[in-house]
C-alpha cells in the first residue's frame, strides 16, 4: 500500500468521523476571494481544477471567462471576482476553477467558478448559520445564503444556484 | 424453469407499431382507390401477426379485437366484401383503438374499455351490415351450417395433446381451442386421465388433452395454421371425420354431457388465463348449435355483453397509471449496415496490430511505414465513424407517413377537400431530430388544414381549384435539412394579425412594423387568429411551442405568406447533432470552426474590390457580384491580429441562399469535429451553433453562418438607431 492510498484511507475515515460526530451539520468548501472567505455546499462541488486558458465566448458578459473542456463536456467558467465587481487580479498558481452542479429551473447544469484559492472544508451546523444583514446597494448580498462563524473568522455562505442562474446566465425557456 | 417472455414483449410491441403503420398506410391507399391485391394482403398480414403476437403474450383483449378486424380484412382480401369509405373509416378508427391498446400494454396501464367496446361494436356492425355480397356470404354460411348438421361426416377430428411444459413457453391451449371455434361448428372432448391428484398438481403444467370434432368444409391448412404456434410442443393428429371409426362418433354423444364440467376443469388448470376467456367458447358453441348467424359475430356479441357487464361492475375509477415513457428506445438497423461495421472493425484491428508490431522494434527506417499506418488508421476511424452515424440516420418518411392519415381525418371532419403531396421522403436525418420534429410538423399541417385551406365553396368563389394542396417537402441544403410546408390557402391576413396583436397589447398601434415582423407575431405565445375555437387548432398554444421545439434542435422556422395565395413555412434543421466537417480558422488567439459545407471559397482580399456603402457597410466585389463583407472580429467582439483587409483572408460562405464574405486572420486545417452542445451548460449564443474539442484538448466554437448574418443585421439596425 503506498502513501497516497493510506492518505485516501485516512481521509475517508476522517469523513466518516465527521459524519458520525455531526449528523445534523452540512459540509462546506471554503475559498478565498479578495482575502474574504466564501463557502459553497460541498455536495455541489464536482471537482477542483487548476486554472487553464478558457475559450472565449463571443459577446458574452465580461465575467464569463469562456468555456473549458471537462473530459468531453463543455463547461462555462465564471470569474466570481468579476461577477462580484471586485478588483481584478492576475491569475496565479493558486487560482482554481471549482466545478459545480447547478440546479436550474429547466435542467441542471455544470459550471465552473474562478476563485483566488480554495481553503478548507468546514462542518457547519445548520442552526449556526445566521442570515446576512441587509446591506442596501450591494448586489452581491442577493447571492449570500447566510453567514457562519468558524473559529475566529466569518464564513460567507453563497447560494450557487442563485449566482449562476442570474442575469445573463439565466436559462432561456 | 420458465422462460421470461417479457424480454420479447418489447420486440413484439415494436413490431406491432410497424404493423399498425402498414395497416394505416394500406387502408389509406385503399381509401384513395389505388389499392391492389398486394396492399390488401399486406394489411391482412399485419393484422394477423398482431393478433398472433398479442395472443402469445396473453394480451387477449388485443387479440380478440384484432381478430374481428382480421375477419373483415379477410373478406376484403377474398373479394367477398366491397371496400367502402365507411368501412375504411371504421377500420382506421379501430387501428387507433388498437394503437391505444398496445400503448396501454407497453405502459402497463389500463385499457380504455368503453372505447374498445365502441370500436368493437362498430366493427361487428360492419360485419353484419347489409353489404349485398356479405349477405350472400352469410346466407351461404348459414346454409352451410344447416348442411353440416345434416351431415356430420364432413369435417375433421383433431386430437391435441400438449406436452406437459407447453404452458411454460407462453402458449395456451385455450387459444388454439378458441381459434378452432372460429372455423366452424365444433365439439370438444377433454381427456383428463392424466390429471394428477390436486396436491400433486403443478399449475404451470398442462395435463389435459383434447379431441376436437370440427364440422364443415374446412381446409386442413387452416387447422394446421392454428397449431403452427405450438409445433413441436404437442402431439397432434388431424383426421378426416369420414375416416374416423363410427364408434368414435357414438362415444362423442356420451361424453358430451361432461364437456361443460371439463371445460371448467381446464380453466382451473390453465392458471394464467383471464377468467372471461373460457366463457367465450361456450356461447359460441351454443349459438352455432342453433345454427344462427356468423360465428364470429356471435362470439363478438357474447364478449361485448360480457365486457359491458364487466364495465358496469367496475366501481373503482380507472386510474391511469401511465408510466413515464422511459422505455429505452431502439433502432432497427439493416444487417448490411451492421455487416459493414463489423468489416470496418476488422480492418481497424488489423491496422492496430500492424502499428503495435511496428512499435516493437522501431528505427528511423520504418518511419515511412508508421506514416502509412497512421494514415490507414485515420481512414479506418473515419469510415467507422461514418457508418456508426449512418445507423442513426433514418429517412424522413418515418415522420411523413403519418400525415396522410391526419389529412384524411381532418379534411373529412372539416368538409374540406385537400390533397397532400409529399416529396423528398428519402431525405435522411438523425433519429433524435426525427423524433423531435414530428410534433411540430403535425401541428403545422393541422394549422394549414384549419386556417390555411378554405372550404371548397370559398375556393371556387376565389377562382381557385376546389381541391386545396398541402405540399410537404424535405431536402438537403448546405449543412441543413430543409422541410417546407406549403399550402395554397388563404394566407395570413396582415391587418387581422396586427389588430389582434394590438388588442392583446402585444404591440403598440403606433409601432411601425414590417410585414415580416407582423407575420412573426404568430409565433408569439397565446396568439391565435381563428375566430372560433375548434378542436383542431385555434387555442393559441402551438406556434410558440413549435418554434421552441425547433430551436431546441438548433434549427429555425420562418413563414412566408401572400394573402389569397397561400402560406409557406420553412424549417431548417441541422443534418445531424453529432459530427461535421469543419474548416478551422484563426481570429487573434482564438480558433473557430466554420462548417465546410457552407464555405464556397476562400481568397486573399484585393483592396480595390472593397467598397463601402453608407459609410460603414463594406461590400466586396466577387467576380460579377457584390457580397457583404463581415469582419468577424467586430461581430464576435474578439480582438483580431489584422485590421487591414489585405493582411487576412476572406472566406466566402453561403447562408440561406445568400453569400457573404467573412474576414478572418488565417485559415488552419480542415477536420471532422464532434459537435458538443454549448446550451446544455451555458445557453444559446447568437452566431455560434456549438462547440467542439480539438486535438490538444482545448475547446473551439463552431460558427453558425446564418446566425452570424442575422447578428450582422441586428448590429447594423442597432447602430443605425444609435446613430439617429
Amino acid at each position: 500500500m503506498n502513501a497516497e492510498m493510506v492518505d485516501a484511507e485516512a481521509l475517508k475515515q476522517e469523513q466518516i468521523n465527521i459524519k458520525v460526530k455531526n449528523p445534523a451539520s452540512n459540509q462546506y468548501l471554503s475559498f478565498i476571494l479578495n482575502n474574504e472567505e466564501y463557502a459553497v455546499d460541498i455536495l455541489r462541488v464536482q471537482e477542483i481544477k487548476g486554472w487553464d486558458r478558457a475559450t472565449i465566448i463571443p459577446n458574452a458578459p465580461e465575467y464569463v471567462k469562456g468555456v473549458i473542456n471537462l473530459r468531453g463536456t463543455i463547461v462555462p467558467v465564471v470569474d466570481l471576482r468579476c461577477l462580484f465587481s471586485l478588483e481584478k487580479t492576475q491569475y496565479t498558481a493558486t487560482t482554481v476553477v471549482i466545478v459545480m452542479n447547478i440546479e436550474g429551473e429547466q435542467s441542471d447544469r455544470i459550471m465552473g467558478i474562478v476563485v483566488d484559492a480554495v481553503s478548507e472544508v468546514y462542518s457547519v451546523d445548520a442552526n449556526a448559520i445566521r442570515s446576512a444583514p441587509d446591506l442596501h446597494g450591494n448586489d452581491t448580498m442577493a447571492f449570500v445564503k447566510g453567514l457562519a462563524n468558524v473559529g475566529q473568522s466569518m464564513l460567507i455562505i453563497l447560494d450557487v444556484d442563485k449566482i449562476l442562474n442570474s442575469n445573463e446566465l439565466a436559462q432561456e425557456n | 424453469m420458465s422462460i421470461d417472455l417479457s424480454q420479447f414483449k418489447q420486440t413484439f410491441l415494436e413490431e406491432s407499431e410497424e404493423g399498425l403503420e402498414v395497416l394505416e398506410s394500406g387502408l389509406l391507399a385503399l381509401d384513395s382507390g389505388t389499392a391492389d391485391d398486394d396492399v390488401i394482403h399486406a394489411v391482412f398480414r399485419a393484422a394477423h401477426s398482431i393478433k398472433g403476437g398479442s395472443g402469445t403474450f396473453g394480451l387477449n383483449e388485443i387479440s380478440d379485437f384484432t381478430h374481428i378486424m382480421e375477419t373483415l380484412l379477410d373478406e376484403m382480401r377474398d373479394g367477398r366484401r366491397e371496400v367502402s369509405q365507411k368501412l375504411i373509416n371504421v377500420l382506421l378508427g379501430s387501428v387507433d383503438v388498437l394503437r391505444a391498446m398496445l400503448d396501454a400494454a407497453r405502459d402497463e396501464s389500463d385499457i380504455d374499455v368503453a372505447q374498445v367496446e365502441k370500436a368493437k361494436a362498430q366493427l361487428a356492425a360492419e360485419l353484419n351490415s347489409d353489404n349485398s355480397e356479405a349477405e350472400t356470404v352469410a346466407t351461404q354460411q348459414e346454409k352451410k351450417v344447416v348442411t353440416e348438421i345434416d351431415n356430420d361426416k364432413i369435417g375433421w377430428k383433431i386430437v391435441f395433446t400438449p406436452f406437459e411444459d407447453m404452458l411454460k413457453t407462453g402458449n395456451d391451449p385455450l387459444r388454439m381451442l378458441t381459434e378452432l371455434s372460429y372455423l366452424g361448428k365444433y365439439e370438444v372432448v377433454v381427456d383428463d386421465s392424466k390429471l394428477p391428484e390436486f396436491y400433486a398438481l403443478d399449475p404451470e403444467c398442462s395435463y389435459l388433452s383434447w379431441s376436437i370434432y370440427l364440422y364443415g368444409e374446412i381446409e386442413k391448412e387452416e387447422i394446421e395454421e392454428i397449431f403452427e404456434w405450438v409445433d413441436g410442443e404437442c402431439d397432434l393428429s388431424i383426421q378426416k371425420l369420414s375416416e374416423v371409426l363410427p364408434t368414435d362418433n357414438a362415444d362423442l354423444h356420451l361424453k358430451q354431457a361432461n364437456i361443460h364440467q371439463q371445460e371448467q376443469a381446464a380453466s382451473t388448470t390453465v392458471s394464467k388465463v383471464p377468467e372471461d376467456n373460457p366463457v367465450s367458447i361456450t356461447p359460441t358453441k351454443r349459438n352455432k348449435n342453433k345454427g344462427t348467424s356468423d360465428p364470429v359475430i356471435a362470439n363478438v356479441q357474447a364478449t361485448v355483453d360480457k365486457k359491458t357487464e364487466k364495465v358496469k361492475e367496475q366501481t373503482k375509477p380507472v386510474v391511469n397509471k401511465r408510466k413515464s415513457a422511459d422505455s429505452s428506445s431502439s433502432i432497427r438497423v439493416g444487417t448490411d449496415k451492421v455487416d459493414s461495421l463489423i468489416n470496418m472493425v476488422g480492418e481497424l484491428v488489423i491496422t492496430q496490430s500492424m502499428l503495435s508490431q511496428l512499435g516493437e522494434d522501431f528505427d528511423e527506417t520504418s518511419l515511412e511505414k508508421l506514416r502509412d499506418g497512421l494514415a490507414q488508421l485515420e481512414r479506418n476511424t473515419r469510415e467507422l465513424q461514418e457508418s456508426v452515424m449512418r445507423i442513426r440516420m433514418l429517412p424522413i418518411s418515418f415522420a411523413f407517413q403519418r400525415f396522410p392519415r391526419v389529412v384524411h381525418d381532418l379534411s373529412q371532419k372539416m368538409g374540406k377537400k385537400i390533397e397532400l403531396r409529399l416529396s423528398g421522403e428519402t431525405t435522411e436525418l438523425d433519429k433524435t431530430v426525427l423524433e423531435k420534429i414530428n410534433d411540430p410538423l403535425v401541428h403545422l399541417i393541422r394549422n394549414s388544414l384549419d386556417h390555411g385551406i378554405e372550404l371548397p365553396a370559398e375556393r371556387i368563389r376565389a377562382n381557385k381549384p376546389e381541391i386545396g394542396i398541402i405540399h410537404l417537402n424535405a431536402y438537403h441544403m448546405g449543412g441543413n435539412i430543409v422541410i417546407k410546408i406549403n399550402d395554397d390557402g388563404a394566407g395570413l391576413n396582415r391587418d387581422k394579425l396586427l389588430q389582434k396583436a394590438i388588442s392583446k397589447g402585444l404591440v403598440d398601434a403606433n409601432d411601425n412594423l414590417t410585414d415580416e415582423a407582423i407575420y412573426e407575431l404568430i409565433f408569439h405565445p397565446g396568439f391565435s387568429t381563428a375566430e372560433t375555437l375548434s378542436d383542431v387548432s385555434g387555442r393559441g398554444v402551438g406556434m410558440d411551442v413549435v418554434r421552441r421545439n425547433i430551436r431546441e434542435l438548433g434549427g429555425n422556422i420562418d413563414v412566408k405568406t401572400e394573402i389569397g395565395k397561400g402560406t409557406e413555412f420553412t424549417i431548417r434543421l441541422p443534418l445531424t447533432l453529432a459530427i461535421l466537417d469543419g474548416q478551422l480558422i484563426r481570429l487573434g488567439k482564438e480558433i473557430f470552426i466554420i462548417p465546410l459545407v457552407s464555405i464556397i471559397e476562400s481568397l486573399p482580399i484585393n483592396l480595390q474590390y472593397v467598397n463601402s456603402i453608407a459609410g460603414f457597410s463594406e461590400v466586396y466585389q466577387l467576380r460579377d457580384e457584390y457580397i457583404p463583407l463581415i469582419r468577424l472580429s467586430s461581430i464576435l467582439n474578439i480582438p483580431s491580429e489584422f485590421t487591414r483587409l489585405d493582411e487576412g483572408l476572406l472566406v466566402v460562405v453561403e447562408a440561406d441562399g445568400n453569400k457573404a464574405g467573412l474576414f478572418v486572420d488565417d485559415l488552419l486545417s480542415q477536420q471532422q469535429v464532434v459537435i458538443k452542445s454549448l446550451e446544455s451548460n451555458y445557453k444559446r449564443v447568437e452566431g455560434i451553433s456549438g462547440a467542439t474539442i480539438l486535438g490538444d484538448g482545448t475547446v473551439a466554437l463552431i460558427l453558425d453562418v446564418s446566425g452570424l448574418v442575422d447578428l450582422v443585421r441586428d448590429k447594423k439596425q442597432l447602430s443605425s438607431v444609435v446613430g439617429l
